[in-house]
């Protein structure tokens, strides 16, 4: 592998925050390698993390990092907030969880997108994601 | 900040989405939509796509929000030019639009809703 991407980190506080969060997933996912169809799922994938991110906890952060096992090559992507936390995490995981605002399709739907996903919070404390997608 | 245009062909409300969707735009859109519709009568939506390289669930929702809504007063929708890579993503998110009819392009969306009458 000739340039790996350096690991980027985006403030996530508005609006124009999701939109740079995903224009640059989309560009490191590119710079690697991946496809058209994979660079549109880490893209989606982040704008629904970060969206999460301002809806439910009005500010966090974004980093992006390219992964080299040897094996293979993959985009990791980590959202991380100080909000409020998630008490019910699998109703938020199996889709169940009803919004007022949007689908409650975020969640599970990045889930489907990605190859890996983890989400683990506490209430009062804040709410972590990690991601990869796989370079195949 | 910049609004979207709603252009009139006909009987039909042309939209299109060609950058980079921002929240307050979408909402703005969903307004403008409505009201020029009820301004012109307009009997149909044609909602061009092919500019955007990511929609995510929140846009999906007032893109099907909007749909329904122009249904109620009378027009019907068509979503044109959505790109490969988003329609599969779309349908992986779990927001396959099931009320929303679609065509390939601009053109073929105008066709099906100048058909229909």
């Amino acid at each position: 592998m000739s340039d790996t991407p350096a690991p980027i980190t985006v403030e996530v506080a508005s609006e124009e925050d999701v939109v740079v969060a995903r224009t640059k997933g989309k560009e490191m996912a590119k710079t690697m390698g991946f496809g058209t169809v994979d660079q549109t799922r880490i893209a989606t994938g982040i704008s629904e993390l970060t969206r999460n991110i301002l809806q439910y906890a009005q500010r966090g952060h974004l980093t992006l990092r390219p992964l080299d096992t040897q094996v293979r090559q993959g985009l990791e992507i980590l959202a991380e907030d100080n909000g409020p936390g998630i008490a019910n995490l699998n109703v938020v995981l199996e889709g169940r969880h009803q919004p007022t605002r949007g689908l409650g399709l975020g969640i599970p739907g990045t889930r489907r997108l990605m190859d890996e996903f983890q989400m683990t919070s506490q209430v009062g404390q804040g709410t972590r994601v990690r991601c990869v997608k796989w370079l195949t | 900040m910049p609004r979207i245009p709603v252009l009139k062909i006909k009987d039909v409300l042309v939209v299109s989405l060609q950058v980079e969707m921002q929240d307050r735009l979408a909402l703005e859109l969903q307004d403008d939509v409505l009201s020029t519709l009820k301004r012109t009568g307009a009997r149909g939506l044609l909602i061009d796509v092919s500019g955007l390289d990511v929609v995510d669930s929140f846009l999906g929702r007032i893109v099907a929000d909007t749909a329904s809504m122009a249904r109620l007063m009378g027009a019907k929708t068509v979503l044109a030019g959505l790109q490969p890579a988003v329609a599969i993503t779309l349908t992986e998110l779990g927001l396959s639009l099931p009320q929303i009819r679609t065509a390939l392009n601009l053109e073929k969306g105008l066709a099906l809703l100048e058909n229909d009458d």
